[in-house]
């Protein structure tokens, strides 16, 4: 093996140590990847997280280019680019997720609390989306429809509440399994009947019984 | 309005799953020399010819792939273990034993790429695939038990792959029961006749339905 690299080894190994704690992030990541595949509704945007992990990769591309640059073995190269490419498809991955959550529930999201869980691009994004589909649904349908029928929220202007508005569903199913927490869950309406995490390890659990430990990062959905 | 029907929002694929799995730790046996590597999900070696070290599966297969290494099978993966395991399935009519999360897939693995590393491949593999049967015949069994309206459902012990299968069709089970046993649906003050006749072929249920919370594996 070249001499040469293991200088740069030792000192990179100095920035990523500070960076891995207890759990790393990419096992954060990975988590509030499952956690956003598995939710019906959108989450709270993990902002530092992403933020870590986007200059964790930077870190990572640059430590790649500098052995690329100095000789070091082909196998070391190729096995660090491979850790690069799995934690970049989970940051894609999770950013993926969201923008199609967004897109299916652009109004919904804009008319409600939910626009503050998402990031300044994604709301730039989700504004965008909303007037490029009014912008369609109006040139290539409504503007042919009787007056009345045009608006983009109503099925008729006689309807009392905004009925075309496509909300995430949130009386569905999740699955969930326990994690360092071990909570115990209020399942049913009357309160007699709890999940006990520590026990039962794995359920599937209605999402509004465990919304907001999912919030709070209490409970793991898979 | 399906917000679960979009399979490309809530579900994962047998890849994902098997990404996932690639994160859990394995054992090998390098035939090189190679410094540590400080990876971002941690830092794994030195690797020494002879010296066993522990690492995520996808390194171990990468090494392997390249011949670097020998990849020693997990504990649960040897035939004594298995085998007993298989009878204690078999005993059972509706638990599940305690394997590892992602056995599924990481005996998948294993058999791929590392087959030569594995001693009694016949068996192992035989009593693995059996297992597997075993423990899905048993898990779709016990979903006829679902018949009502439930606010959870327990799977203790089942494994990622296993319960990836079954959740399509499980979400939209509940979910349907949930809907239209819900207690306005029955309770409601009723208009027409038809649906008092309806209402009261419902009376015998209610009993029933004060269990709201089923344990499908320990019945």
């Amino acid at each position: 093996m070249a001499s040469g690299s293991e200088e740069g080894t030792e000192l990179e190994t100095e920035d990523i140590d500070k960076s891995i704690r207890l759990t790393t992030d990419v096992e954060l990541l990975k988590q509030a990847w499952r956690n956003e595949k598995a939710s019906p509704e959108i989450l709270k945007f993990q902002a530092d997280l992403v933020q870590r992990s986007k200059e964790q990769i930077q870190l990572m591309e640059d430590t790649v280019e500098d052995y690329e640059g100095n000789g070091t073995d082909p196998l070391t190269i190729s096995l660090y680019q491979m850790d690069l490419d799995r934690y970049q498809f989970l940051l894609r991955s999770y950013l993926r997720t969201r923008l199609q959550k967004i897109e299916k529930y652009t109004i919904h999201i804009s008319k409600t609390e939910m626009w503050n869980r998402l990031s300044r691009p994604e709301q730039k994004f989700a504004k965008r989306c909303k007037d490029s589909m009014e912008k369609h649904l109006t040139q290539s349908v409504l503007s042919k429809l009787p007056e009345g029928y045009r608006s983009i929220l109503q099925q008729s202007a006689s309807s009392d509440a905004e009925d075309m508005v496509p909300e995430p569903q949130l009386d569905t199913f999740v699955f969930c399994k326990s994690n360092q927490y071990r909570e115990v869950v209020q399942v049913g309406e009357s309160g007699d009947e709890q999940f006990d995490f520590a026990v039962d390890g794995l359920g599937v659990i209605r999402y509004t019984a465990i919304r907001e430990l999912v919030e709070t990062g209490k409970v793991d959905l898979v | 309005m399906a917000g679960q029907s979009d399979p490309h929002i809530s579900l994962f694929s047998a890849a994902e799953i098997e990404f996932v799995a690639e994160d859990e730790l394995v054992e090998i046996v390098p035939n090189i020399s190679m410094e540590p590597l400080n990876f971002t999900c941690g830092d794994f070696g030195p690797f020494r010819p002879q010296m066993p070290t522990e690492v995520p599966m996808w390194l171990a297969v990468a090494l392997k792939k390249r011949g670097k290494c020998v990849i020693c099978p997990p504990q649960w993966m040897s035939v004594d273990k298995l085998t007993q395991v298989l009878e204690a399935e078999r005993d059972t009519e509706y638990a599940f034993e305690p394997l590892p999360f992602h056995y599924v897939e990481l005996s998948r693995l294993l058999f791929d790429h590392a087959h030569e590393d594995i001693p009694d491949l016949y068996m192992v593999r035989t009593l693995i695939e059996d297992i597997r049967d075993v423990r899905f015949h048993k898990l779709e069994s016990s979903l006829k038990l679902i018949n009502e309206r439930v606010n959870a459902v327990k799977l203790k012990n089942v494994s990622a792959m296993e319960m990836n299968i079954v959740r399509p069709f499980l979400v939209r089970t509940l979910q349907s029961f949930y809907k239209l046993d819900s207690p306005q649906m029955i309770h409601n003050p009723v208009t027409t006749a038809y649906r008092q006749a309806q209402a009261a072929d419902r009376g015998p249920r209610l009993e029933l339905r004060r269990r709201h919370m089923i344990d499908l594996l320990r019945r």
